[in-house]
């Protein structure tokens, strides 16, 4: 279904992101993406839709190469690629259902979303995706009046509504926490099975990419260190990824982290 | 020092002060009617006319948004309204256009195009990257992705702004009147000119007053907005 070849990235201040990577994806396949901060995983998805630039590589997709796309024929391609961010990504100000139905915008011409007056199947499909992660009854809300785990299901909905060959997800839990980052694993991945789609997850949280994904990519500098299921996903293989230091203990910090973050948020809202 | 003239100027500034204090609304007011007529026009006229050039202006100005070569043209026509102040503005209109209100509705409108599409820009500049990031995937066109991801983020301030600028319109209406651009300035002057103080008072008793009120109607307005 996707399958990189050699795909590179070079910035122009020479920084290397990423070198050589050579990847497929079949149909179906949930691919957990995991690697220290700084090793490529958000440049690697993004080089994939091209929100940023690959400098060497083909990027197939079915049989076409997007790296080599000129712009118009880019954003048709777009619309075969469903996307869903960290932190939600949402336009705010607008309600739940324009957020959903911005996934049409590929599909439709500047004046009808300009008048959101959007063909009615696609209105239709926008209610049965809310139905589907369960926000029916919030579809007029503004975005911003949504809870965290709720905007990342209207994010879901969204990178559906493109109805999407393969989805690009960048770290969905990362602003969640623990339970919620639990149900919106199940979410996804329940959604990728019914629809047979292909997915690459970014996922910094190991024990829930050995939990929620069938394949593990290890990526460390650049470059793919590891490849195969998650039970292989051993000690030794860990330390390849994440270097010499003692992941556990960077796992740790990452909860301690997490926690100051919360008991911080929980601050604020009780000031406000 | 002359004290005979500085005794002059005394007795000339008591003058004023006491027209000032026993201000005249009756023996001029069709006079300040039609020049507050005038002002009231050139003021909405050129704010709505500046700011729906300050748009696509604004737009191109967004380093975020526009080619190189765009964004430093709309800076230019940025840079070149803010340099000149509204009164050289105005004697430069009015020597071209002549003496009235159209060279103050002009001069009001070029002004406005420097400070809406300036700020506009820098607005632009400062969104949330991410949910233009996100509209972008989807396979939007540039059209959309302003009208989804740019301008929800922007258009609160924008009509801020404009509120704004409505009132500074009328602040400047009345000053480049005395240059001889129209409006409630220009009938100012006149009353100065013929040493009738007491209508000048009057005069500028209803400035103070309209911008009172455009001052306490836009923040209610653009609190009522959000």
């Amino acid at each position: 279904m996707l399958h990189l070849k050699g795909l590179g990235k070079t910035y122009k201040t020479g920084d290397v992101a990423l070198s050589d990577v050579t990847l497929e994806v079949p149909k179906g396949q949930i691919m957990g993406l995991i690697g220290p901060s700084g090793a490529g995983k958000s440049t690697l998805i993004r080089c994939i839709n091209r929100l940023v630039e690959p400098t060497a590589g083909a990027v197939m997709l079915g049989d076409v190469d997007l790296a080599s796309l000129g712009k118009r024929e880019l954003r048709r391609q777009r619309r075969r690629i469903g996307m869903i961010f960290q932190e939600y990504a949402l336009v705010e100000r607008l309600t739940v259902m324009e957020n959903v139905l911005s996934g049409r915008l590929g599909y439709v011409p500047f004046w009808r979303s300009f008048l959101r007056r959007y063909p009615p199947q696609d209105i239709q499909n926008a209610y049965r995706l809310l139905d589907r992660v369960g926000l029916m009854e919030h579809a007029d809300k503004r975005a911003d009046a949504l809870s965290g785990g709720q905007r990342q299901r209207v994010g879901i909905a969204r990178a559906l509504a493109q109805e999407p060959e393969l989805l690009l997800v960048d770290e969905p839990t990362a602003s969640l926490d623990p339970k919620t980052s639990r149900q919106i694993m199940r979410l996804l991945t329940e959604i990728c099975a019914e629809r047979g789609l292909p997915a690459i997850v970014n996922i910094h949280d190991v024990p829930l990419a050995q939990q929620f994904m069938q394949r593990i990519v290890g990526l460390r500098a650049g470059r793919v260190v590891f490849d195969g299921p998650p039970e292989d996903l051993t000690e030794a293989a860990l330390t390849e990824i994440y270097g010499a230091e003692d992941w556990h203990a960077m796992r740790a910090g990452d909860a301690e982290q997490a926690e100051a973050e919360a008991e911080a948020r929980a601050r604020m809202e009780a000031l406000a | 020092m002359d004290w005979a003239r500085v005794a002059a100027g005394l007795e000339r500034g008591q003058r004023f002060v006491m027209g000032f204090l026993s201000p005249d609304f009756a023996s001029r007011w069709t006079d300040i009617r039609q020049g507050l007529i005038e002002s009231l026009t050139m003021t909405l006229t050129s704010t709505v006319v500046g700011v729906l050039i300050s748009v696509p202006i604004g737009i191109g100005a967004a380093r975020n948004l526009a080619p190189r070569a765009v964004y430093y043209l709309c800076r230019g026509i940025i840079a070149v309204s803010r340099a000149l102040q509204e009164i050289i503005i105005a004697i430069f209109l009015v020597a071209m256009f002549g003496f009235g209100p159209f060279a103050g509705f002009l001069t009001l409108s070029f002004a406005t195009i420097g400070f809406i599409a300036k700020l506009l820009a820098d607005d632009i500049e400062e969104i949330e990257e991410a949910q233009a990031e996100a509209i972008r995937a989807t396979g939007a066109s540039w059209g959309q992705l302003v009208n989804y991801a740019i301008q929800p983020q922007v258009m609160p301030r924008l009509i801020g702004l404009s509120l704004y600028r409505l009132d500074i319109n009328f602040r400047e209406s009345a000053v480049i009147g005395i240059v001889g651009a129209g409006g409630i300035g220009a009938t100012l002057n006149t009353a100065i000119d013929r040493y009738e103080y007491d209508s000048a008072g009057a005069i500028l008793l209803i400035i103070i007053g309209i911008v009172m009120v455009a001052e306490y109607g836009s923040s209610y307005l653009r609190k009522f907005l959000q």
